[in-house]
């Protein structure tokens, strides 16, 4: 099975085929589909209310879908959950560290939910949390951290298990501008350094570079798909922001000039 | 597929020792929590000791109680109500192990544990034992404060015998609080959980009063004490406490226990749970 190295896997990262869910009346995502290839940068585009959150619940398996399916690096979630989410990684949107342990702790627990040998996993947090420049911080309690660092030590804790799939759902909600930065370049590095397949949940625009592909949601369905370049295109649009508004058919922010 | 497809240099176990790495991983979280929230752990202490030490010395002499099982002389009151109490530490605390499962759900903690390929029923289970090791440390504290006024055992076997019921009764108490857990939407719906299960349950028991009593009173009372599952639990404390099984509650609380499990393995999976139905 050595066909099967990083890199050389046919299969994509993730998989999101056909997919439908409603709560009860209300349908909430109408036959989504869409891949995340291995060590590539993927950003889920969509206004709050488009679907993201149901779909995050989706691929993490907090609930099941009504109908399409849902791969992780070819394993399907529904028949084989357990290979899939130990090649998942997943940043949610609300902070879900404790507060009042350390870091070491955290990631000491997040290890174990992974079953994951505790020396290994304390080599791995060192070595993740030095990347991430906070190695020095092991012993603090996770309250005494900045906003940015919290969700650092979040991703770092995602990574723990070496997963193939990095999930983030809006990971930089209340973060400042120099934090936002730093905490996507960090991410786009991760997309090179650890080959992870990544997908990035957000409304802001900023955070897609061009080289990215995207995912356009909106109202529960996805209205284009591809490299940021191609989806511009097909859009007649100059930029992706003009390209999403064109698409979803929001008016134009008065005074903008994109 | 195999598992060569794994990630290289992923050195765990999804086998045994990874199971009992989690267990025990989910254990020790639950327990450090605890351990930092001080007034979580006065509060449990404090609850018990003020019914024993205010609510049972008032009473003491208004209710008598005659010599049932498994005492063999007539018991002072504060000796009658310490395994309902014991019993109502658990309570409290398998609720307050729902409530932390809701305010984890909306604070995102739950999720992380979902989000472990070990299987839900087994994550649900661990989370359950670590409710139970956490009213353990709070019984073993309350009972050695109730025993500098000589409120013990028999003999100090007691203490050794109650314990397979504390765990009992623990993760039949901790598998309710995970039911409603999955029912309760929001985290200020706990005042109701307060209202409409712990008390209902604490009162409509043998924790305060003896059966027989309560049939004086009312028969149709003492009929839906004897049909709570709580009732079964303060009864199989009372009599391991003395070193006897009391079998029939030993069966109400086993079979309550499963009933429980099933209902709260069923209400977190992920295709037929309730979770599915609900947004957010």
């Amino acid at each position: 099975m050595k066909a099967l190295a990083p890199n050389a896997a046919p299969f994509p990262a993730l998989e999101v085929a056909g997919v439908s869910h409603s709560y009860g009346k209300r349908v909430a995502l109408e036959s989504v589909s869409f891949c995340v290839a291995q060590s590539s940068f993927t950003a889920l585009l969509g206004l709050n209310g488009a679907g993201k959150t149901t779909l995050f619940s989706l691929v993490t398996r907090l609930f099941a879908a009504r109908s399409g399916h849902i791969d992780v690096l070819g394993f399907d979630l529904a028949r084989a959950p357990s290979q899939a989410l130990r090649r998942m990684g997943v940043v949610f949107q609300a902070r879900t560290l404790d507060l009042d342990l350390s870091i070491a702790q955290n990631l000491a627990y997040h290890a174990a939910l992974h079953g994951l040998f505790p020396r290994d996993a304390r080599a791995r947090s060192e070595a993740l949390l030095a990347r991430f420049g906070l190695a020095h911080r092991m012993k603090d309690k996770v309250r005494d951290l900045s906003g940015g660092e919290m969700r650092r030590v979040e991703i770092a804790r995602a990574l723990l298990h070496r997963p193939r799939l990095l999930l983030l759902d809006e990971p930089t909600v209340g973060l400042d501008i120099a934090a936002r930065a730093d905490l996507l370049a960090h991410v786009r590095g991760l997309v090179r350094g650890e080959a992870v397949g990544v997908l990035w949940a957000t409304h802001l625009i900023d955070e897609i570079d061009q080289g990215d592909d995207v995912v356009v949601l909106h109202v529960g369905r996805v209205l284009d798909r591809g490299k940021v370049g191609d989806v511009v295109n097909r859009a007649g649009a100059r930029t992706i922001g003009e390209a999403f508004r064109k698409l979803t058919g929001i008016a134009e922010p008065e005074g903008a000039s994109s | 597929m195999t598992d060569a497809a794994a990630p290289p240099s992923l050195r765990g176990s999804l086998g045994v020792i990874g199971y009992a790495i989690c267990l025990k991983g989910i254990v020790w979280r639950e327990a450090l929590r605890f351990l930092h929230q001080r007034e979580r752990f006065v509060a449990a202490l404090v609850r018990p000791l003020v019914w024993l030490f205010i609510f049972a010395m008032g009473f003491r002499s208004v209710l008598g109680v005659s010599i049932i099982p498994p005492y063999e002389t007539y018991v002072l009151y504060e000796v009658y109500i310490t395994p309902g109490l014991v019993a109502m530490i658990q309570l409290f605390n398998g609720m307050q192990t729902s409530l932390a499962l809701v305010y984890d759900r909306e604070t995102g903690n739950m999720r992380t544990l979902l989000v472990s390929p070990f299987p839900r029923w087994f994550l649900l289970t661990s989370k359950l034992v670590a409710g139970v090791a956490v009213s353990l440390l709070q019984v073993a504290a309350f009972l050695a404060v109730a025993s500098f006024w000589e409120i013990e055992p028999p003999t100090a076997w007691g203490y050794l015998t109650i314990l397979p019921a504390l765990v009992l009764t623990g993760l039949m108490l901790g598998a309710l609080g995970m039911v409603l857990s999955s029912v309760i939407k929001q985290l200020e719906n706990f005042a109701g959980v307060m209202n409409f299960v712990i008390f209902p349950m604490f009162f409509a028991s043998s924790a305060l009063y003896p059966l027989w009593r309560v049939r004086e009173g009312s028969p149709v009372l003492a009929m839906i004490c004897e049909l709570n599952p709580f009732t079964s639990a303060v009864e199989l404390i009372r009599f391991a406490f003395y070193q006897q099984i009391d079998w029939t509650s030993l069966a109400v609380v086993a079979g309550s226990t499963a009933a429980f499990l099933a209902a709260a393995i069923l209400a977190y999976d992920p295709a037929r749970g309730m979770l599915v139905r609900r947004e957010g």
